[in-house]
């Protein structure tokens, strides 16, 4: 099989629709007799509800119907959980873990501002709106747990009186003998770091349609989500039907980053609205109900020191982690524990040794966001480094360079499970090697070289580095049913959904090269439960391994009983049969051309005798991926602090990875670059801001800022190919990668911009004010 | 109480009753099913409803159907030609990688449109402080930088033939 389109640059085939304005979103869609719903949302951090009144809402022509929870009760079952401890896991680390399901709409009780106390149904999304003002809600204000760190504390007020505090969650792992190492170092340094709360903020907020189909007792949820499979689970559970008669599509979806891949409230509400009602219902999510509604993330705290040799060999580093879960813990182990794996990353540290607190708050539920965990601890583990440096008078990038892995240590085990379960193992890399990719694109020694200049000239240049290695494509598995139509056109059927990656080509081009058909011929299908029984979804970096690698096989499968046809058909052996461009034909034999859709006819019975063979061209694979793989990458970020106002330019951007074998180098830069400038974002602009209510004070976007062209520099990028042998095809995950560093990258630069001044950058995001701030205190 | 409205969108003429308080947005989505307009922040910061109003880029969330009544709108849906092709500015995205989800796209080519009208040739710059006015969270920008770039040069005129 020779590889026409993998590695190829193809232009992506799902662009013309969305350039034409004929993509097609949620929100694009109508159903005869739709009912638009509006929700009312507690305006309190944490308070119960002691009465609801509906009756102002009902009386408003063309309201249909307001709900609460009493009226929906026989579905408010506890929403899905997620993050349960994997046996592998349980064996090696000894976590203590509570998690309450959230209640889809508020019994009696509200834990953050923004979640649902009631519904409203009506025949326009305005009139409905209109309504939801009307219906008044008489809550006891609670005590409010505003930070994590006092909210962990014995005397804090406690958010599950079961619980008897409030955490959710902890743990202590490490290898080595963390103590004896800082205690034989030459140089310690300690400092505590804060993540602030940022997140994925899609263009397109989340929405949902359902519709309910008492012929056949069918539901139909269209549903802007990144796993159409997790949300049809939570409908099975919650309305009892089998899971054939519940059937999730994801259209078109505007960005996803994590955000969408989390269960929500709504994912319910809109389908039971839809059954109690027997009417289609549509709802709309508005900005303001994502910034409060829609899942947070980051929001972490580290206390970590390292220890080392005076000549820059790492000794150990130990860690303590506060992940602010806010009001429900519903991704368990995931978040703490990733960011635990990936702290020490592409370093060479002979100890670790780190407890992690997961804490409940009152604000709004923090999940998975395009690096999970990772952004946090390479912050934290970056920050520490370039304080080491400064305390043992290294340059920062020599420092890296006495520490970073190289490809003579692969595979490399850190003695810790990974969050799967299974050893921790680097399975391919040289983190060393991409350093010096990196320092060698930016011309390092020119870069310090410029930068003594302009400091002469009062401009502060800073720069700053960060790497990370981050387990990618983690199982268990996605699937692909891959069929062809009697023309020989091929459908590709996977539960990894779309929000922008390009699977329609990338996968196309894995399908096409497998089976020896033109890419045109390939139709890749994505989000639709009703097209591949079992799947997982899109988050997490996973699809291209997961998912590429079961088109890949089930092609394969597929081209097998083709040629097998074929061999019947032509009278030859299996052995001889090529397939290329849609034909097949016996090697040696040019005349023996013959049509793909000529094979397929062929083996219909009605048309060819008995048939030559079975009328069979369909194959479904389930790839199971052993454990993840690991990609990895080192960003230097150069930037301009102006002392006067506090601004921060980033002036340069260059990021050298390695993601193994990549389908498509366009598309896998185009993720690199988005990646990177929401990790800017982190770095320079963005927080989720509660005051000490816990009430959130960013509900616009003139609050949360988001990056616009003018905050972000071209983003340079060198590409290192180290394929893994964990998958046919040598892939690793490059989704999230690019968010991992900026923060990290940026945060040193500063610093580095204003050494003179002995500014302690020790979190973001660094906004003017903060950086004037930094440059008082020194 | 609705109010009458007449416009001309993508060259056809509609003659309208609409609520005073729908925004332009909405009666493009809603009323005129033109579902390529998208809404993203309906508080005038994203730019992704952005279309033109006689010409001149408009966020249609900051705007009432009301206030469009006798002007001319285009959408991205009035931008390729009626051959089936598309317009240079799209097929630069498209060559160029200017677009991953899709969301914000029509908002953005459509500022693009009118900004190449008036800057034929504008620099690095320019573009980036054009597209300022709209939030894309899925590319860094970088490739639609360089897509705006390759639509300038391609609609740039022919150089003069020489004599």
């Amino acid at each position: 099989m020779g590889a026409k389109y993998f590695g190829a640059s193809v232009r992506r085939r799902e662009d013309p629709r969305y350039l034409r304005g004929e993509g097609r979103f949620v929100d694009d869609i109508k159903l005869p007799g739709m009912l638009h719903a509006a929700f009312v949302r507690s305006p309190y951090a944490h308070a119960r509800i002691t009465a609801i009144r509906t009756e102002p809402a009902r009386a408003l022509p063309g309201v249909a119907h307001v709900y609460t929870f009493a009226d929906l009760e026989r579905w408010m079952k506890p929403l899905p959980l997620f993050g349960a401890i994997p046996p592998g896991l349980s064996a090696r680390v000894a976590v203590t873990m509570r998690q309450v399901g959230q209640l889809a709409m508020c019994r009696d009780e509200v834990r953050h501002v923004g979640e649902i106390v009631a519904m409203v149904l009506a025949g326009s999304r305005a009139l409905a709106e209109d309504a939801a003002e009307r219906v008044q809600v008489d809550y006891e204000p609670l005590p409010v747990l505003a930070d994590v760190i006092a909210a962990a504390q014995p005397d804090a007020p406690v958010l599950y009186p079961e619980w008897g505090d409030n955490i959710a969650l902890s743990f202590r792992t490490g290898f080595g003998d963390a103590e004896a190492g800082l205690r034989e170092a030459h140089v310690r340094v300690r400092e505590r770091f804060t993540i602030p709360r940022y997140v994925g903020m899609p263009i397109e907020t989340r929405g949902v349609i359902a519709q309910w189909d008492p012929r056949d007792g069918t539901l139909t949820s269209w549903n802007g989500t990144q796993v159409v499979h997790f949300v049809q689970q939570g409908l099975v559970a919650a309305l009892g039907l089998p899971p054939h008669k519940i059937r999730v599509i994801a259209p078109d979806v505007g960005g996803g980053f994590g955000t969408k891949a989390n269960g929500y409230p709504e994912d319910l509400l809109i389908p039971a609205a839809a059954i109690a009602s027997r009417r289609p219902v549509k709802w709309i999510e508005d900005r303001r109900e994502h910034m409060m509604g829609s899942a947070h993330a980051r929001a972490q705290v580290h206390d970590i020191e390292i220890g080392a040799r005076r000549d820059g060999t790492m000794l150990a580093v130990r860690d303590r982690i506060w992940v602010d879960l806010g009001a429900y813990n519903s991704w368990g182990i995931v978040l703490p524990y990733n960011t635990v794996a990936h702290l020490l990353g592409p370093h060479r540290v002979p100890s670790l040794d780190v407890e992690c607190l997961g804490v409940v708050t009152t604000k709004t539920p923090n999940a998975p966001y395009r690096g999970a965990g990772r952004p946090e601890t390479v912050f934290a583990m970056d920050r520490i480094v370039d304080r080491l440096a400064r305390a043992l008078g290294m340059d920062p990038a020599d420092l890296r360079r006495r520490n970073y892995l190289t490809e003579a240590d692969m595979p490399y085990e850190l003695h810790i499970p990974y969050r799967d379960g299974n050893p921790l193992v680097y399975d391919s890399g040289d983190f060393r090697a991409g350093l010096e990719a990196a320092l060698a694109a930016v011309d390092y020694p020119a870069l310090r070289a410029e930068q003594a200049r302009l400091r002469e000239q009062g401009i502060h240049r800073g720069i700053g580095i960060s790497g990370y290695v981050e387990g990618t494509a983690i199982g268990p598995y996605e699937g692909a049913t891959v069929r062809l139509d009697p023309s020989g056109h091929a459908v590709v059927a996977t539960g990894a959904c779309c929000q922008g990656q390009g699977h329609e080509t990338s996968f196309a081009q894995i399908a096409a090269d497998a089976l020896g058909i033109p890419l045109e011929w390939v139709t890749v299908v994505g989000g639709d439960t009703a097209a591949i029984p079992f799947g997982v979804g899109t988050f997490a970096s996973r699809s291209a391994v997961n998912a590429g690698s079961s088109i890949h096989e089930a092609s394969g499968r597929v081209r097998d009983k083709i040629v097998a046809a074929a061999a019947a058909l032509l009278e030859a052996s299996p052995a001889d049969i090529e397939v290329s461009d849609g034909a097949v034909s016996v090697r040696g034999a040019p005349g023996s051309a013959t049509p793909l859709a000529a094979v397929i006819r062929a083996a219909t019975p009605t048309f060819a005798r008995p048939g030559v063979t079975e009328l069979d061209f369909e194959a479904t694979v389930y790839h199971h991926q052993p454990t993840v793989t690991y990609t990895s990458a080192v960003h230097v970020a150069v930037v301009d602090v102006d002392t006067g106002t506090g601004a921060v330019t980033l002036r340069r951007y260059l990021v050298a990875h390695d993601c193994g074998k990549i389908i498509n180098p366009v598309i896998v830069e185009g993720q690199i670059h988005g990646g990177v400038a929401q990790g800017v974002g982190g770095g320079l602009l963005e927080e989720m801001v509660y005051d000490e209510q816990a009430q959130l004070l960013t509900g616009t976007f003139m609050d949360y800022l988001v990056p616009t062209a003018m905050e972000l520099p071209d983003i340079e990028t060198v590409h290192l190919e180290y394929p893994s042998p964990r998958n046919p095809l040598g892939m690793k995950g490059i989704g999230e990668g690019g968010a991992i560093s900026p923060p990290a990258a940026i945060a040193n630069a500063v610093e580095d911009a204003l050494a003179s001044f002995g500014a302690k950058v020790t979190r973001t995001p660094l906004g003017p004010s903060v950086v004037l701030g930094l440059l008082g205190e020194s | 109480m609705t109010h009458s409205i007449r416009v001309t969108v993508n060259g056809q003429e509609h003659a309208r009753a609409v609520e005073p308080r729908q925004t332009l947005a909405d009666f493009l989505r809603e009323d005129l099913d033109l579902t390529g307009t998208h809404v993203g922040c309906e508080h005038g910061v994203c730019g992704a409803c952005t279309v033109l109003l006689d010409d001149e880029p408009v966020r249609a969330c900051l705007m009432l159907a009301v206030q469009a009544d006798g002007h001319r709108i285009t959408t991205i849906e009035g931008v390729a030609p009626a051959d089936g092709g598309l317009h240079p500015i799209q097929e630069a995205f498209w060559a160029r990688h200017g677009l991953q989800c899709g969301y914000c796209t029509p908002g953005i080519v459509m500022s693009t449109c009118a900004f190449l009208r008036e800057r034929p040739q504008p620099s690095r710059e320019e573009i980036r402080e054009m597209l300022a006015g709209h939030l894309c969270r899925c590319t860094g920008y970088h490739f639609i930088v360089e897509a705006i770039e390759a639509a300038a040069r391609a609609l740039a005129p022919p150089p003069p033939r020489r004599p």
